[in-house]
């Protein structure tokens, strides 16, 4: 009972290791009986970089939506830090450091590159906070910083809305990366950009991937074998496979579903 | 205020009481199918239905007038006549509007609401201008009139019993319909995924004109039947619009069983409650129910959990 | 629409975010002047007055901005916050004509005279508290807010929005006018609560005090107005935006959707309320007609015509359809209905970001233009059709 209250690391009895970040077991969600994720479980540890794949309607952003909330999970758990996240609401499982890119662009259409941003900085979140929220030095700079980053900085005073594709996604990052959280979740983060974008992008993850964890869903295998530390396949709503890209990549179950086609 | 009736009597007031909930039932049943169909199935919020109710009434009025005057053969059936002409007028009218209107305002629900309650307030004046503020009845023909005696205390109209006959073989009909004929299916394509049905083929526009047009032409035969226990006036159809809406939302939206459901409940409820308390008492408290768990269990009756 | 290159430096120390710009400054200049100068100047008492009783509803337009242009969410149910203050104003006034001196004939003196005439004895423990004014002028407030809170809270939560909070707000607007319409001894049924006359002892029906109230009025209307702009200009104001355009995203940017739509309910609820107090105080009377399905989608057009994203364009609104349905109905009592009922429709299509919509698109630019080529300002930014007036 205590250790329910008190998630200390000194109570080594509980049942996912504290040095998972993210402990997925035995999730399970069904949409009127039919099942998109079934009794999956995997485990993210700090830093690592672990990308799903599998064919469509595999249940990959399903997995997303339940970490983040978006989804209330049928059975299982899913523990961060130690801390149960099926319970909590999206925007508690945000403020514990998940963050999450949407499959296409969710941006604030009709704000500036500015505005969007700084709604995502993690300060006067509450109601009363916003009302006094002050767009202080430290904003300004901390905002200036991602842009920069993101290639947007010349941008900064343009609405949303006339961005390209490709910058929408950047900007959707930015608003990630302002958040500062432990672990982030891309779904398809360089679906339908141009080459050049890619290329522009995968520099980007590699340089904001640094002292996170990140769950990526991607088709691109290029991109995959690029970045995966780990790799996870999931197929009609199970883990088929888990593994290095090699050991994946070998697989014979895997090759039958999906590589092979 | 149950202890003052013998245990007879109670049974009779609630077989009288539901019975008159059943009338009810019917107009409000019509009057949800043609906007769980509209509202439903296209995502239309259609303010003016209640006008559109009113136009069936009216062309009922018209008919009915007119039959005793030139066509006094006809006067026992005139009723058939009217409701066919109740259907044509106010779908006529409903693809009019959705080819004027409408179809500019499928990604603006909410601004559809104010666009058709801007054609609400034109349809009433144009009612007050040509039919006159006054309300106006229909004579019934004499079959119609009188009342089968069940037991000593429980006499129940006829012409009740032929709103509620009439009300069941429309239903029957436009579930055939959605759910059978090709149209329906056709309907059903659009409104999942306009994109794919116009992609394989479906004339979308012509879909959503004859859906609207539906719709609205079941609220006429809605005003036919309303006839018979209301007297039609310009301003009649508002009153009955709030209340629609929700019956349609307490059943949850595009599900025809959850529509039968909450008309029933809704009506045999005021209905039942009317008797005990002052008419005005019964809706508020009736109405204060269905909001009420509405807030508790937004989708309504009937709906599946689909993934968002 | 190329922006020109802003150096870092420039932007962290030029205030970027002001309170109001010199434009919005201007339009706040010219509405003062107009309600507090121009009309004063120009208008008999009758009229004066009767602009008097079009300000109080600018009040919910204005929320309406709030919590329809902004926010996104429609209420068709401001009749009953406009209602509830309004009433509030008028149990507080009703019970100060009704001093036992006034009523002694009454078979129950000291009663309002429709109590006594629906052999109600005592006074209502509902009535009890607006024996006081203070207690008047929080409760006028507090209760419509509260009531907001508990509809917009327990809706909010389980994520109703759009269409079905619309229309659950009309159905607690008609049930709210059937309850105070059937519940004649405690409200005074359909004619409301009339026969109004002194506020703590000051007489509210004298023409001199008409005027003065005429003046509270609009003073209070600006209050509301800037009050408007700092939640606006706030950070909330620009969450209310994103919550509208993606409400997901700002959930999964950590921050709880559903208290920034209850707060944006309330905050009209509460600007609608003090509408109503004030109406009653310029009016003199309180009714369920104020309270209904008609005038509550009657006030969402005044913000539509206006512009449902500017605060003046409301006012300008309100002012404008109700001086029109005035003069219309003086003179051809059923084309005004023809004409509100197009007017809905030409908003929608037409329209859909109202006067406001039409000075920023067509009129400001070619202003811009005009001072550009005096002096040298900075260019103008005109945000296209949607986008949120700054």
């Amino acid at each position: 009972m205590n250790a329910a209250i008190l998630p200390s690391p000194v109570v080594g009895a509980e049942a996912a290791p504290p040095d998972y970040l993210l402990a997925v077991e035995a999730l399970t969600v069904s949409f009127d009986g039919f099942k998109a994720v079934n009794d999956v479980s995997f485990y993210v540890d700090p830093d690592e970089i672990r990308v799903i794949i599998g064919p469509n309607g595999a249940g990959k952003t399903t997995v997303l939506d339940l970490i983040c909330g978006r989804t209330k999970a049928s059975a299982g758990s899913i523990k961060y830090k130690g801390q149960e996240l099926t319970k909590l609401s999206e925007s508690a499982i945000v403020q514990a450091g998940v963050g999450r890119k949407f499959q296409t662009p969710s941006i604030y259409d009709d704000l500036t590159v500015f505005e969007n941003l700084e709604i995502s900085f993690p300060r006067g979140r509450s109601v009363f906070g916003a009302l006094t929220f002050k767009r202080d030095a430290e904003v300004r700079d901390r905002i200036h910083a991602i842009a920069e980053t993101i290639f947007l900085k010349d941008q900064l005073k343009e609405r949303a809305e006339f961005l390209s594709h490709g910058q929408k996604q950047w900007l959707e990052i930015g608003m990630l990366l302002i958040q500062d959280p432990e672990l982030l979740m891309l779904d398809e983060p360089v679906a339908g950009m141009s080459v050049g974008e890619r290329i522009k992008t995968a520099e980007l993850l590699n340089q904001i991937i640094k002292g996170r964890s990140v769950l990526v869903i991607e088709h691109d295998m290029k991109f995959v074998e690029d970045i995966a530390h780990r790799v996870t396949v999931l197929h009609q709503g199970k883990v088929l496979s888990e593994g290095s890209m090699d050991r994946v990549k070998n697989d014979p179950k895997v090759i039958e579903v999906y590589l092979g086609h | 205020m149950l202890g003052d009736y013998s245990l007879g009597d109670l049974g009779a007031i609630f077989a009288m009481q539901g019975f008159a909930g059943l009338i009810l039932f019917s107009v409000y049943l019509l009057m949800a199918l043609g906007l769980a169909i509209i509202f439903g199935q296209m995502g239309v919020i259609n303010m003016a239905h209640g006008e559109f109710m009113i136009l069936g009434a009216y062309v009922t009025y018209l008919c009915s007038t007119f039959c005793q005057t030139y066509l006094p053969a006809l006067f026992p059936i005139y009723f058939f006549i009217a409701m066919g002409l109740a259907f044509l007028a106010s779908g006529a009218l409903g693809m009019l509007v959705e080819w004027g209107l409408i179809r500019f305002l499928y990604k603006r629900p909410l601004d559809t609401l104010l666009a058709t309650w801007g054609l609400s307030l034109i349809l009433q004046q144009a009612y007050r201008s040509i039919f006159g503020a006054r309300e106006v009845g229909v004579e019934l023909p004499s079959w119609l009139i009188g009342s089968v005696q069940v037991t000593d205390t429980i006499e129940i109209p006829i012409n009740g019993l032929f709103v509620m006959a009439v009300t069941i073989l429309i239903t029957v009909c436009v579930a055939l319909l959605i759910f059978r004929s090709r149209f329906g299916q056709q309907v059903r394509a659009v409104m999942s995924n306009r994109a794919m049905a116009g992609a394989v083929g479906i004339d979308t526009e012509k879909v959503d004109r004859y859906t609207f047009g539906l719709g609205c032409g079941i609220a006429g035969i809605a005003g036919s039947a309303f006839t018979m226990i209301g007297s039609t006036g310009p301003t009649s159809g508002q009153l009955y619009i709030v209340d629609t809406f929700l019956i349609v939302v307490f059943g949850g939206a595009a599900s025809l069983l959850g529509t039968i459901a909450s008309a029933f409940s809704i009506s045999q409820t005021q209905s039942t409650l009317e008797f005990f308390l002052s008419g005005s008492m019964a809706k508020v408290i009736t109405l204060l129910a269905v909001v009420g768990i509405l807030m508790l269990r937004p989708q309504g009756l009937f709906t599946l959990k689909v993934r968002r | 629409m190329t922006n020109p290159v802003q150096t870092l430096t420039k932007s962290v120390t030029v205030n970027d975010n002001p309170f109001m710009k010199p434009v919005e400054w201007l339009s706040l200049f010219l509405l003062a002047g107009v309600i507090l100068v121009v009309l004063p100047l120009m208008l008999d008492g009758f009229r004066l007055n009767l602009v008097g009783k079009y300000l109080t509803y600018a009040f919910v337009a204005l929320g309406l901005v709030i919590c329809w242009g902004y926010a996104g969410i429609l209420s068709l149910g401001q009749g009953v916050f406009f209602g509830l203050g309004g009433y509030g104003m008028a149990m507080y006034l009703k019970l100060e004509a009704s001093s036992i001196e006034n009523t002694k004939i009454q078979s129950t003196p000291g009663i309002p005279d429709f109590m006594d005439w629906n052999q109600i004895t005592a006074l209502p423990w509902f009535w009890q508290p607006f024996k006081s004014l203070p207690l008047t002028i929080v409760l006028a407030v507090a209760v419509p807010v509260l009531f907001a809170m508990l509809i917009s809270f327990a809706m909010f939560k389980r994520r109703v929005g759009g269409t079905y909070f619309a229309i659950i707000t009309q159905a607690i607007a008609a049930i709210l006018t059937i309850l105070i319409v059937g519940q004649q001894g405690y409200t005074g049924g359909i004619n409301g609560i009339t026969d109004l006359r002194t506020l703590h002892g000051w007489d509210i029906r004298t023409d001199s005090a008409k005027f003065i109230l005429y003046f509270v009025n609009g003073g209070l209307l600006i209050a509301c107005i800037l009050a408007a702009q700092y939640v606006k200009k706030s950070k909330l104001g620009r969450i209310l935006v994103a919550m509208r355009d993606k409400e997901d995203r700002v959930r999964f940017s950590g921050y709880s959707v559903a208290g920034f739509k209850v707060f944006a309910f309330c905050f009209a609820a509460g600007l609608a309320a003090i509408g109503g107090a004030m109406f009653t105080l310029q009016v003199g009377f309180m009714s369920p007609s104020f309270v209904g399905i008609v005038p509550s989608i009657e006030m969402v057009i005044y913000a539509a015509v206006g512009g449902r994203l500017s605060l003046f364009g409301a006012v300008w609104g309100t002012l404008l359809v109700n001086w029109a349905k005035t003069s219309f109905s003086e003179s051809f009592p059923d084309l005004w209905l023809f004409g509100l009922g197009a007017l809905f429709i030409a908003v929608v299509l037409a329209f859909p970001n109202g006067l406001a919509g039409i000075w920023r698109e067509h009129i400001e630019p070619r202003l811009t233009r005009r001072a550009k080529s005096l002096q040298a300002p900075e260019p103008a930014i005109v945000p296209p059709h949607g986008a949120p007036a700054e």
